[in-house]
């Protein structure tokens, strides 16, 4: 057993929808929190698979694309600046701000550099001590840990030209958010299986309870996700609310203790800007005083850039699940990959890029 | 982004300050921290993201998971319980572990 291929069989998935199709006897809206399910979803088909009466509302759940663009325009401006090797994952180096990318900061030439983990910027740093060293540390539950290690770890080694230019943000107050509004019309929600690895689900079940909403923790294979639907409807069916696992070979009810320790040791709790969405209150994570030296913000003095979206830009309403990527009056035309107006369409996990990818003849079809 | 892959633990180096590991991929051979698992043992598989195993991968939940996806099928054949349903077909074919 590989933990992979075994939730990948098409027959079985292929038995999980005829299952969802015999207990469905209405409509139901169940959205997916994570852009990593968006894009199992688009690309195996999923959404075509189940019977019509479900609608899966792709959420704001892709860190790229709720990163704020004034954040885009501070690590741009901190990248330009000649004494500085910008540091970030691959998947935000393509992300417009108002003017450029962070690969056109490269192209003339600023060292931006393409990082696998945020411990690889801190080996950078003690390489390069002339240079100041920045990480990109953007990031869901899932990634926050990590991104606390490297912090941890330049502190420890007493690095003096290491910090991070930090954007957390959290997902059971987006929850919250997407349910108090009264335009809402998600039902139930997959939640994203892997910041629940980190956190556990204890914090989704006061949420599931107030708002009378299924909750399912959901894995990324297609039978994962097939798995929590099904789940999510039985509850829906049977008017029942409570919070469920369908992830348990690697989600715990409490998570990852020692990696939660890390993470509060690093970064306390703050309101945070989402791109699409707005302010949303405690949101977020921002270092701890006793960090203060390894913030970017504050070392650069970026912290006053602001910045406004493309007006034809739409990806508040997608991000919200009020509307579909294909129904943006330029998706595929003015806005697709090579030219992305809003961050959805430019990471590979974005809801526009996803359908824009994989489901070409599906929307045009629907259009 | 939250992309996190399952991969087996191939050594465990206990010095290294966060605890660090070879971890395999397919074949495909890593160096994985492995501080926020202090259980884990070589043989074991972990699930990774950027560099960090984040939980180890828990084989008894794994084969109830599919096997909750039997239940789901039973429940179904109760459902056609008017159709003849044969016993082999009901019976998933499982990988080995
Ligand atoms: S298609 Fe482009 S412009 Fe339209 S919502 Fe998506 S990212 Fe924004």
């Amino acid at each position: 057993m590989r933990y992979v291929d075994e939730y990948r069989d098409g027959a079985a998935a292929q038995r999980l929808a005829d299952r969802i199709r015999a207990i469905t006897t209405r409509r139901w809206n169940v959205m997916e929190i994570c852009g990593g399910q968006t894009h199992t979803i688009v690309k195996s088909g999923i959404d075509s698979l189940l019977p019509s009466e479900i609608t899966l509302i792709h959420g704001p759940g892709c860190p790229v694309c709720v990163t704020p663009l004034e954040m885009i325009d501070k690590a741009l401006a901190i990248a330009s600046r000649p004494d500085v090797i910008f540091t970030s994952f691959g998947d935000m180096l393509r992300v417009p701000g108002s003017s450029k990318d962070l690969l056109s900061v490269k192209a003339q030439g600023g060292d931006v550099r393409m990082v696998y983990s945020p411990l690889d910027a801190v080996k950078i740093a003690q390489r390069n001590p002339e240079r100041k060293v920045v990480f990109f540390a953007v990031g869901f539950e899932t990634t926050a840990p990590a991104n606390a290690m490297s912090v941890w770890q330049a502190k420890k080694l007493g690095l003096k030209n290491f910090s991070i230019l930090c954007s957390h943000v959290l997902v059971p107050p987006a929850i919250e958010a997407l349910l108090s509004s009264p335009s809402t019309m998600v039902q139930a929600f997959l939640a994203a299986g892997h910041v629940c690895t980190v956190m556990g689900y204890e914090e989704y079940i006061p949420i599931s309870a107030k708002y009378k909403v299924p909750i399912v923790v959901t894995g990324f294979e297609p039978i994962d996700i097939l798995q929590g639907v099904y789940l999510a409807v039985k509850q829906l069916e049977e008017k029942r609310y409570e919070v469920e696992n369908q992830y348990s070979r690697s989600v715990r009810r409490e998570g990852n203790r020692a990696a939660q320790q890390l993470i509060h040791q690093v970064f306390e709790i703050t309101d945070r800007k989402w791109r699409g969405i707005g302010e949303i209150p405690m949101s977020g994570y921002r270092l701890r005083q006793e960090f203060s030296d390894f913030d970017a913000e504050l070392l650069f003095e970026v912290a006053n850039i602001q910045a406004e979206e493309s007006p034809l830009c739409i990806a508040g309403t997608v991000l919200q699940g009020l509307k579909k990527p294909h129904e943006c009056p330029v998706f595929g035309k003015e806005c697709n990959p090579e030219h992305p107006l809003g961050a959805p369409m430019v990471s590979s996990e974005g809801a526009c890029a996803a359908y824009f990818h994989y489901a070409p003849i599906r929307t045009r079809q629907e259009a | 982004m939250c992309l996190a892959i399952p991969g087996k633990v191939l050594n465990i180096d206990y010095t290294a300050q966060p605890v660090m590991g070879t971890v395999s991929f397919g074949g495909i051979e890593k160096s994985i921290c492995l501080e926020w698992l202090p259980d884990v043992k070589v043989g074991d598989y972990v699930l990774v993201h950027v560099g960090f195993a984040i939980s180890k991968v828990d084989e008894k939940e794994a084969l109830e998971t599919l096997k909750l996806f039997d239940e789901i099928d039973e429940a179904y054949e109760e459902l056609q319980s008017n159709e003849v349903v044969r016993k082999d077909d009901q019976k998933r074919q499982r990988p080995s572990v």
